[in-house]
């Protein structure tokens, strides 16, 4: 996953979609979001162009859906599930904890560029909630201590990559 | 205008047919008899030459390490260098007990067992190699097999309380078989009803099969499934599509999802049957991103079924054409509201459109466009083959076939159930989910997610059917099916309702989106903070609980699409069955289970309070003081119930009441 | 998009019940169509008329048997048997509650906003007989854009009824600005919610037009306009555009054929304006210029089809959405430009002034034209040629302002020497008004005899593209006439793909009809008004003396005094200008 790109990158994405249908905005997108993590205003405006739409279509459509981020992902990316078993079971109190300690608000990256919280609708594992992902991981009946560890945890191994 | 793709779908490049595949299915398929062949028996796995090991991959079976698990056998197998197979498959519904491991020997029944964790496998394999079965928690049962020698003092896992009131259609083989396999589902009778419907049927005759089964749709409308196909089948125009909605965007509900991962096979033949049925030569699914294990089995099997004929321009040598794309949701509830996911496959913003024109009439690219459910489509292979009677006879007048619910929350056996329906709520919690558990007592039972309302205890004996649950102010819905103990703050549950609805309203239309953001905010006010308040607050409190239902009725009177026209249903469901809580809300400040921290008054138990000092550094207003090492306090005037203490404190010792 | 319920031509008639009234209505129409034709008033938001309904205000719910939900009467079908209550208990009480929720996340800045006294929404809201504020919380934060030299946006005020998103890409065929976010966090904006001016806006303004409330409205230049007219140092001039007089007639309740300008003229000179000029002089202007040009280019090879340079939103689209044609657009300025000129670089010399010392305003049925005042080249030396533009609307508060009673003004002439017109010039009001008199002009300079007919009828009208083909002389016309900028898109994709080798002259009007419906002129036009202006225009020029551009004796004046001929050097220096992609 790379932070910043440029233009010419998406050359090969852009080109799978030679016919310009608006029908493939939204796949284009994601796709567009899974090899760089995020939308920057430069790729959208790529995407804009390469099916000849406005890009004020584009940014509204990038902007209804939850899947699309406008910042780059933090190195450790924690996704809290807010569906209804997990709400029963103290999702919130999970979130509540994640966003304090570790100092990001959700949908959020922290200046630093560690972590991003992002809350998600329901990920269908509700037989085990409350459930957290970490950097894609699925953590099943976290606490709310229990998460901040793991996300410190994988902040560490994060920065010990690094230094490799 | 946009008009018909011609290129779409064109980013999967068509899977090169399969030669050896296709003269296999078609062999299989020319005859009923084939099934009995040893062959297919040995696909079933009716006996193993050597030991088999199934383990449960679903997205829940992986989150609870069923991956881990399956290292552990492989490297116990290693170790003693034992010859085995490893089969990841579907989730059989246990979701509590992942993960899950089947044990079959050649000439033995499979058994099962739950949840085994890495390092209970040496212990548990070397057992059963040995021919003993460790009878603790996690033997769930043995398989019925006949012919096999059965475990002795091994109860069935048919009679297990878990299976023995389901009645499984939809889910038959979920967790039996390899779910990215064709030739497993053929050998399991799969495509066998499309090919007898292509065979022996005209569309007109499918359509009408559906209509006297009295199939209704489960995406939540529940509308006659075979009534839409026929309106469809009216509509002018050569082109009409089929999209299969598996959006699932219930925040409670997993059904379509551990269909998909577990048997992927059966929604494409139930796709097919209902493409041939209203004359669809192109379909699509629409999937969330959400799921990437379930799209990718689903990638896996139309790749599968293109191969080996079953899809294309030549469906089973019938002539029929039928192409099916995936198309990935991108994060929108809405998006499963049929005009929102039409807009959201071209391209667009998910906002839904007025109706009619209905999607039957004028749907995507403005054709006639049939939208189904995941399993709605999935029961037509066991409809179909079957025969409508058949299905009809299970189930309820006016409810037929059966149901499946993702039952979870505070129950003891959490997981995916398939019941008949009119099978009542309290054998749905208490006899196959085991009931609540700890010793809590029931408060209610959600069903309907967002759109829906709870089942409150006295109401526990009614029969899951569109018109009994609609009675209770719930919803059949997608299935999603929430248990609640008396821990449960119902003004909670529905402030976390509205909350989610006001967040995925799309915005378009005036009372859904303006309308839902106040009703959030009453009902926050209801659970916030009782600091600093005046005489005049209580009054106000309780007009705005009045305002609430006035808003609750225009929303759902006027609001645009489906979303805003149920978006009031949580809340009013809780005022209908527990006006008794809000009242407490609202006059009393109390919040009798302890759920709303604003509501609440916090104390430290001096008895386990170290004088740590973690609780006083989390609390934004300096109202906790103390000494290092003694017991600290908090000042309440202070305190404005952020809770923060509470979850800081490793010792338990901050006390909310 | 979504297919239409339009009811098709030949639909059945359906007899239903409306308010316990028996009805008849053609099956499958919208309901609102059969309700407004029997004189019902059912409050709309986010109707559009010809545009598929969205349905989103829900304001004009009513009750239908049989139906659980109220139904939105401008998206549902009419049906025979039909049983309508629009004025039900439940109905009212909907929609009153609809119009309070608006309410509770607006500004309540009422007495200071722009659309005081003729908004939509406290219309409503005083309908309903709102008198209390029931439901109230958090606002929405949302920032004035200022950035455009022609609009201001205030999201503030928006109410989210999307008809400015669909005006600009459905009718427009801009896309400048879109929904953004979602449920109550949606806002309306441009492209990475930056300013306008970094938008692909063409400052159009039909989105103002037709916002109904004060989210959307001018950059307003009345500030500027009355210091200069309290400025003893500077002389005010100002110069009308071809389609105010009728606009004008129109909002006083004159007769639509009786050309208003004498009033006009004498409206702006109580207002302080020192000296009065005529646009429709510099249209005459314009098209000795463009005919001129377009007969050079054919005879003598240049860049064609040329397409006409008057609407600055067609100019400003060509050159940000197709640059690829800055070389067809005749190098023309507009009328406003071309007069700017003539009065600061001209006549101001004449009359001892410096060009500063000119106060040079233009009343304009358009937003657009204030951008075009603002673009650098229209600024010599950094004084520009027109000071500041006021949109019709504007002018109107200024006689609001003054307290005029303009019924009571007797018509006066414009002051000399840019005050006569030909009937030719006030043609650039409405769609194919300048291809028309292009023609006229162009026909007698090539074959020196005059056109028999002076009507073009193939020109006139308001459909999306009109064309003709004629023989003048040698040379083979090939004329298009695109109505409203949406559809010169398909035009110039034909032009680029080489099958359009027929054509020579383009005329490109940016709004449908033309000035008349321009993005400046009194809100609340719809196609019956526009049909209206359109017909005054026709009825002026039919009933003008002189109707030919060539044939003004002031513009002859103009060239023999001062610019020599068409296309020569000081024609090039004062009425030319160039273009660059942006
Ligand atoms: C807000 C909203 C969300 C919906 N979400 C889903 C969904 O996630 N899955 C689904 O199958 N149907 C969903 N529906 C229902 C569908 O719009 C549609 O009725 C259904 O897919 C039709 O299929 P069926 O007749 O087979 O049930 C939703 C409806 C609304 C209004
Ligand atoms: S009801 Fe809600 S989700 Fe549906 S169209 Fe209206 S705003 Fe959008
Ligand atoms: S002024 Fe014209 S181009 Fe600009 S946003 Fe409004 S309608 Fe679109
Ligand atoms: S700016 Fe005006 S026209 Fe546009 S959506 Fe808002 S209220 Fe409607
Ligand atoms: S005018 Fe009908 S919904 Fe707005």
């Amino acid at each position: 996953m790379v932070a910043t790109h440029d233009p010419s990158e998406l050359d090969p994405i852009v080109a799978r979609y030679p016919d310009r249908r608006r029908e493939h905005l939204i796949p284009l997108l994601q796709e567009v979001q899974d090899h760089c993590g995020y939308l920057s205003h430069d790729a959208m405006i790529t995407v804009a162009s390469a099916l000849g739409l406005p890009v004020s279509k584009v940014y509204g459509v990038a902007t209804f859906y939850n899947q699309f981020r406008f910042e780059p992902r933090g190195k450790v990316h924690c996704q809290v599930c807010r569906g209804t078993a997990c709400h029963v079971k103290g999702s919130a109190h999970v979130l509540d904890t994640l966003e304090r300690s570790l100092g990001v608000s959700a949908g959020h990256t922290g200046k630093d560029g560690v972590y991003s919280v992002e809350v998600v609708a329901c990920m269908g594992a509700c037989g085990l909630a409350p459930v957290v992902t970490i950097n894609d991981t699925v953590h099943a009946l976290v606490t709310p201590d229990g998460a901040k560890r793991l996300a410190r945890v994988a902040a560490k191994q994060e920065a010990h990559r690094d230094d490799d | 205008m946009t008009t018909e793709p011609a290129a779409a779908g064109q980013r999967r490049p068509a899977a090169a047919p399969d030669h050896t595949l296709a003269s296999f299915v078609t062999e299989v398929l020319a005859d009923p008899s084939t099934h009995d062949r040893p062959a297919l028996r040995r696909l079933r796995r009716e006996n193993v030459t050597r030991p088999t090991f199934l383990i449960g991959a679903g997205t829940c079976g992986l989150g609870a390490g069923a991956r881990d698990t399956r290292d552990a056998i492989y490297a116990f197998l290693y170790t003693h260098h034992l010859e085995a197979d490893v089969v990841e498959v579907g989730c059989v519904g246990l979701c509590s007990a992942e993960p899950l491991v089947d044990i079959q020997l050649p000439g033995r029944t499979r058994l099962s067992f739950g949840p085994v964790r890495p390092g209970d496998v040496a212990e548990l394999v070397d057992a059963v190699l040995w021919g003993t079965v460790p009878t603790d928690a996690r033997l769930l049962g043995q398989h019925t097999q006949p012919g096999l020698i059965p475990w002795d003092g091994v109860p069935r896992l048919a009679d297990h309380p878990f299976f023995a009131a389901q009645t499984r259609w939809v889910l038959e083989s979920c967790g039996l078989s390899d779910p990215e396999r064709l030739d497993e589902y053929l050998a399991r009778g799969g495509y066998r009803a499309l090919a007898k419907a292509l065979r022996e049927h005209t569309p007109e005759g499918v359509c009408d099969m559906v209509l006297r089964a009295g199939l209704r749709g489960r995406g939540g409308g529940g509308f006659p499934t075979g009534r839409k196909w026929e309106l469809a089948r009216a509509a002018e125009g050569t082109q009409k599509y089929l999209i299969c909605n598996a959006d699932e965007g219930d925040p409670g509900a997993f059904m379509d999802r551990a269909v998909i991962e577990g048997d992927p096979h059966r929604l494409v033949e139930g796709m097919i049957i209902a493409a041939y049925a209203i004359g669809a030569t192109k379909a699509y699914v629409y999937i969330r991103a959400e799921y990437p294990l379930a799209i990718t089995r689903l990638k896996k099997a139309l790749a599968q079924a293109e191969a080996a004929g079953i899809l294309g321009d030549d469906v089973l040598g019938s002539g029929v054409s039928l192409h099916i794309a995936i198309k990935q949701g991108a994060g929108a509830f809405v998006c499963g509201e049929e005009t929102a996911l039409i807009h959201s496959i071209m391209g667009r913003r998910g906002m839904p459109r007025p109706r009619p024109p209905f999607p039957v009439t004028s749907g995507l690219f403005d054709k006639p466009t049939v939208i189904n459910n995941v399993e709605t489509l999935a029961n037509l292979p066991t409809l179909v083959g079957r025969g409508p009677e058949a299905f009809a006879a299970v189930g309820t007048e006016g409810s037929a076939g059966t149901k499946v619910f993702a039952l979870s929350g505070d129950v003891v056996r959490t997981g995916l159930v398939e019941v008949a329906m009119g099978t009542s709520v309290r054998d749905i919690v208490f006899t196959v989910g085991g009931g609540v558990p700890h010793g809590k007592g029931f408060k209610a039972a959600q069903m309907g997610g967002p759109s829906g309302g709870c089942i409150p205890a006295q109401h526990l004996d009614i029969a899951v059917d569109y018109a009994s649950l609609q009675e209770v102010g719930a919803m059949m819905g997608s299935g999603g099916l929430v248990v609640m103990d008396e821990d449960t703050c119902m003004v909670d549950v529905a402030r976390f309702f509205m909350d989610f609805i006001q967040r995925e309203s799309c915005g378009k239309c005036i009372p859904c989106r303006e309308g839902t953001r106040r009703m959030l905010e009453i009902l926050d006010r209801i659970t916030q903070s009782r600091r600093d308040e005046t005489g005049s607050d209580a009054l106000k409190r309780f007009r705005r609980v009045m305002y609430l239902e006035r808003l609750a009725e225009v929303i759902k009177e006027t609001s645009l699409c489906g979303l805003g026209q149920s978006a009031p249903n949580p809340v009013l469901s809780a005022l209908r069955w527990f006006r008794d809580e809000y009242e407490v809300h609202v006059f009393e400040r109390r919040c009798p289970a302890h759920v709303c921290k604003e509501l609440l008054t916090y104390t430290i138990d001096p008895e386990r309070c170290r004088g740590c000092g973690l609780c006083a550094k989390e609390c934004p207003t300096g109202a906790i003081i103390g000494e290092r090492k003694k017991p600290y306090t908090i000042r309440v005037d202070m305190c404005i119930g952020c809770g923060n203490c509470l979850t800081a404190c490793r010792l338990d010792a901050v006390q909310a009441a | 998009m979504v297919a239409h319920t339009a009811p098709a031509p030949h639909a059945l008639a359906a007899h239903i019940s409306v308010d316990g009234r028996p009805v008849t209505a053609r099956a499958g129409e919208p309901l609102l169509d059969a309700l407004r034709r029997e004189g019902i008033h059912v409050p709309t938001l986010c109707h559009l008329a010809h545009l598929t309904p969205t349905g989103a205000c829900r304001l004009c719910v009513v009750e239908v048997e049989g139906q659980r939900n109220l139904v939105p009467s401008c998206a549902f079908p009419v049906a025979d048997g039909m049983v309508v209550l629009t004025h039900s208990q439940r109905a009212q009480r909907a929609r009153k509650t609809i119009v309070e929720l608006l309410l509770a996340d607006h500004p309540d800045d009422c007495l200071y906003c722009v659309r005081a006294g003729n908004c939509d929404l406290a219309t409503l809201a005083a309908e309903l007989g709102v008198r209390e504020r029931r439901y109230r919380g958090g606002g929405s934060e949302r920032h004035v854009d200022a950035s455009s030299p022609a609009l201001l946006r205030d999201p503030a005020k928006c109410i989210l009824c999307g008809r400015c998103v669909r005006v600009c890409e459905e009718v427009q065929g801009v896309g400048a600005i879109d929904f953004i976010g979602r449920g109550c966090h949606t806002e309306v904006g441009t492209a990475f919610q930056q300013g306008l001016n970094l938008s692909t806006c063409i400052s159009c303004g039909q989105c103002i037009n037709v916002c109904p409330t004060g989210a959307l409205r001018e950059v307003s230049h009345l500030k500027p306009v009355t210091d200069a007219l309290g400025d003893p140092r500077r002389v005010a001039v100002v110069q009308h555009a071809p389609s105010i007089s009728v606009t004008l007639a129109e909002t006083l309740g004159l007769a639509p054929e009786v050309d208003a300008a004498g009033v006009l003229n004498a409206v702006l000179r109580r207002l302080g304006f020192t000296y009065v000029f005529d646009t429709s002089f510099a249209a005459d202007l314009t098209i000795m210029e463009e005919a001129s040009e377009l007969v050079q280019r054919i005879t003598s090879g240049g860049a064609l089809p040329m397409m006409t340079s008057c609407s600055p939103g067609w100019v400003a689209w060509v050159e940000q959405e197709a640059p690829d044609f800055i070389p067809n657009l005749s190098s023309c300025k507009s009328p406003q430009q071309m007069l700017g000129a003539v009065i600061k670089r001209v006549w101001a010399e004449r009359h001892g002034r410096l060009p500063d010392e000119v106060f040079s305003v233009a009343i304009m049925p358009c937003t657009a034209k204030k951008a075009e005042a603002a673009r650098p080249e229209m600024a010599p030396d950094g004084v520009p040629d027109v000071d500041a533009v006021l949109t019709t609307r504007e002018l109107l508060r200024l006689i609001k302002l003054r307290g005029l009673d303009v019924t009571r003004i007797a018509p006066e002439p414009a002051d000399s020497p840019f005050g006569e017109r030909s009937g030719a010039g006030k043609l650039f009001g409405v769609t194919g008004g300048v291809a028309e008199a292009a023609l006229r002009t162009a026909y007698a300079f090539i074959t020196g005899s005059e056109l028999p007919a002076a009507e073009i009828t193939e020109l006139r009208g308001l459909d999306e593209v009109k064309e003709l083909h004629v023989k003048i002389g040698e040379l083979s016309l090939g004329v298009a006439v695109v109505n409203g900028l949406k559809n010169a898109r398909p035009l110039l994709e034909a032009v680029r793909a080489g099958r359009r080798p027929d054509l020579t002259f383009i005329e490109v009007m940016t709004c449908p009809g033309g000035c008349i419906a321009g993005g400046g002129q009194p809100l609340g036009a719809d196609l019956d008004a526009v049909r209206a202006r359109m017909r005054a225009l026709y009825a002026i020029d039919a009933g003008a003396e002189l109707r030919r551009s060539h044939d003004n004796p002031q513009v002859r004046a103009l060239y023999d005094e001062v610019l020599g001929a068409p296309l020569g050097a000081m024609s090039h220096r004062l009425l030319h200008t160039a273009y660059a992609p942006r």
